[in-house]
């Protein structure tokens, strides 16, 4: 097995007298299509955080493509290749998705701090902020400032703008939270399109995209994973059924 | 599908130069200025007081406008701009444009200096630290009395603009000139630096700190080149100030100095670069005015006027008088709003 394209080994963290992490290890292959269920407060959110960053593990260590990122800063996990998505958007509300798209690109080849180039004037970053828009279908919206867009626009966008970092590790959050049943399929069919060799960790509530999406799930239950496994035998799992399964019902 | 494609690409390039150009009321406006200064030259004076105060409003911009961090403390830095071009005057070293490179760069040097404090807490803690940052150096430029005067201040003649154009009280339109040629390329500077990769990552910034982290820019370096290049241009406003009115004191350090540059860039409004020249302009002129009339009362209606912006919003407040206009004069209120 080739090496894994993000790890996490033995992960805790404590917040006062709560453990929301539990000694989490797991691993992402390269490509992986994984999913990360689990019932509410279970940790999935404290989890991304550790992973991307934005919060110190107690203990325990984050690798990404073999290297300890465990003391690297979230904005520097990016550069090197991990990008997440948000499960309430985290657009730049004032900003067109053109313009979006074209800050992300220009940070992620080192030419972001440009401060005499005038943005656009660079074919390479055109052609690719085209390439995002048409793979998305926003072209209707592109040039319309992100707060005027459909919400489901603005979850594709969210997942736009996590791919235009050009990741080799993408956490989405629960990217079709809220999206209305008519626009549901735009985001399972950008899921699907999403470059076969980026690993994807899913977090989602929604057990249909779930199932349809992942090719191995990981449970977690109040800070611990409690299993892992390929989907029909996650759906088998009578501890699983109890804890979440059973619970939420199905979907 | 190439075509089609390359349509979407065109329109990409359009949509993102579309800035780029200067606009006819753009244009417009500078000429407009300039023919101010040219045409009521017993105003120069009030000219110049403006186009400064209006550098000093357009540096706030930078920081408020562009990347969203507030200051109530930028009168450090037209303090220390002011009097590095007064001391290099004093000392008869050196032609006015040395001085306002040497204002510029002390200032962005300290505006550097002290923008790692502006990295943590929220607005409250940076309008604390900015305030902060200012009182210090107030008092050490008081406390600095062999190298600044004290509170004395300095008085210096200064020499002709490049050897060739005296400013002070005999020449006062070559000084409102000056500060306006200074002004204008440093807006022209502004105005570029707000199109780049860098402005739009300032903006991203702004918008959501979060997300900005998220995709990977290093946001605290950012804020901190926008701070030092405010502080700078903060720096030139006070240098030309220094050498424009021959006199530096320690009132430049003053709080209200701070207060007053923020008033104004809120009245002509932040985020699009003229609302500080523009702020500058009502603010000098209203006071002028007002002043004439009721002496001691006039900052009773630049704070009437401050409440109606904020409460009632610049938009609403501008639709408005659209829309009163547009009753006498359809055609002209529908073109305004367009």
């Amino acid at each position: 097995m080739s090496r894994p394209a993000l790890e996490a080994r033995g992960l805790m963290k404590q917040f006062g007298a709560l453990l929301a992490t539990d000694s989490v290890s797991f691993a992402l292959q390269p490509g992986a299509r994984q999913a990360l269920i689990g019932p509410n407060g279970a940790g999935k959110t404290t989890l991304i955080n550790l992973l991307t960053g934005v919060i110190k593990p107690t203990e325990g260590h984050v690798v990404l493509n073999g290297q300890d990122v465990t003391a690297v800063s979230a904005s520097e996990r990016v550069r090197l290749g991990l990008s997440r998505t948000f499960q309430i958007n985290q657009l730049f509300p004032h900003l067109t998705p053109i313009e979006s798209l074209g800050l992300a690109i220009s940070e992620r080849n080192r030419s972001g701090a440009d401060f005499w180039r005038v943005a656009g004037t660079r074919a390479a970053i055109v052609a690719e902020i085209e390439d995002l828009i048409t793979r998305f279908g926003l072209e209707a919206d592109m040039d319309v400032p992100t707060h005027r867009l459909a919400y489901g626009k603005q979850r594709l966008l969210e997942i736009a703008l996590a791919l235009a970092t050009r990741p080799r590790v993408l956490l989405l959050d629960e990217p079709a939270a809220g999206v209305p049943e008519e626009e549901r399929q735009d985001i399972l069919a950008a899921l699907a399109a999403l470059p076969a060799e980026v690993a994807i960790l899913l977090i989602e509530h929604d057990m249909d995209l779930v199932f349809t999406f992942a090719t191995r799930i990981s449970v977690l239950v109040a800070g611990r994973l409690l299993t892992e496994g390929d989907p029909e035998t996650i759906a088998k799992d009578e501890r699983v059924r109890a804890v979440y399964l059973g619970e939420d019902g199905h979907g | 599908m190439s075509g089609a494609s390359s349509a979407v690409a065109r329109r990409i390039e359009a949509h993102l130069a579309r800035r780029r150009r200067w606009r006819a009321i753009e244009i417009v406006f500078w000429l407009a200025a300039l023919g101010t200064i040219l045409a009521f030259p017993s105003r120069a004076a009030l000219i110049n007081e403006i186009v400064i105060a209006g550098l000093f409003a357009l540096s706030l911009d930078l920081i408020l406008g562009l990347a969203g961090i507030v200051s109530l403390g930028q009168a450090a830095f037209l303090g220390v701009g002011a009097y590095a071009a007064a001391i290099l005057a004093s000392k008869d070293l050196g032609d006015p444009t040395l001085g306002l490179a040497v204002g510029a760069l002390a200032a962005g040097a300290l505006g550097f200096v002290t923008a790692p404090l502006l990295l943590r807490g929220a607005d409250l803690a940076r309008l604390m630290v900015t305030l902060g940052v200012s009182l210090m150096l107030g008092e050490l430029a008081n406390r600095s009395a062999w190298l600044t005067g004290g509170a004395d201040g300095l008085n210096f003649s200064m020499s002709p603009v490049l050897g060739l154009f005296p400013i002070g009280f005999t020449g006062q339109r070559n000084a409102a000139l000056y500060s306006f040629v200074v002004l204008f390329v440093l807006f022209a500077l502004a105005r570029r630096l707000r199109q780049s990769p860098f402005g739009l990552a300032l903006a991203a910034i702004r918008e959501n700190r979060l997300r900005a982290g998220a995709l990977g820019i290093a946001t605290g370096w950012r804020i901190v080149a926008i701070y030092t290049v405010s502080a700078a241009y903060a720096g030139a406003a006070g240098a030309l100030l220094a050498q424009t009115t021959q006199i530096v004191s320690l009132d430049l350090f003053d709080f209200h100095r701070s207060a007053d540059g923020l008033l104004m860039l809120i009245i002509g409004g932040a985020g699009y670069l003229y609302g500080g020249i523009i702020g500058a302009a009502m603010f000098i002129v209203l006071r002028d005015v007002i002043s004439a009339a009721t002496p001691e009362y006039w900052e009773f209606w630049i704070g009437l006027l401050l409440v109606a912006l904020v409460l009632v919003g610049r938009e609403r407040l501008r639709d408005i008088v659209l829309s009163r206009a547009a009753l006498v004069w359809p055609k002209a209120a529908g073109r305004g709003a367009a």
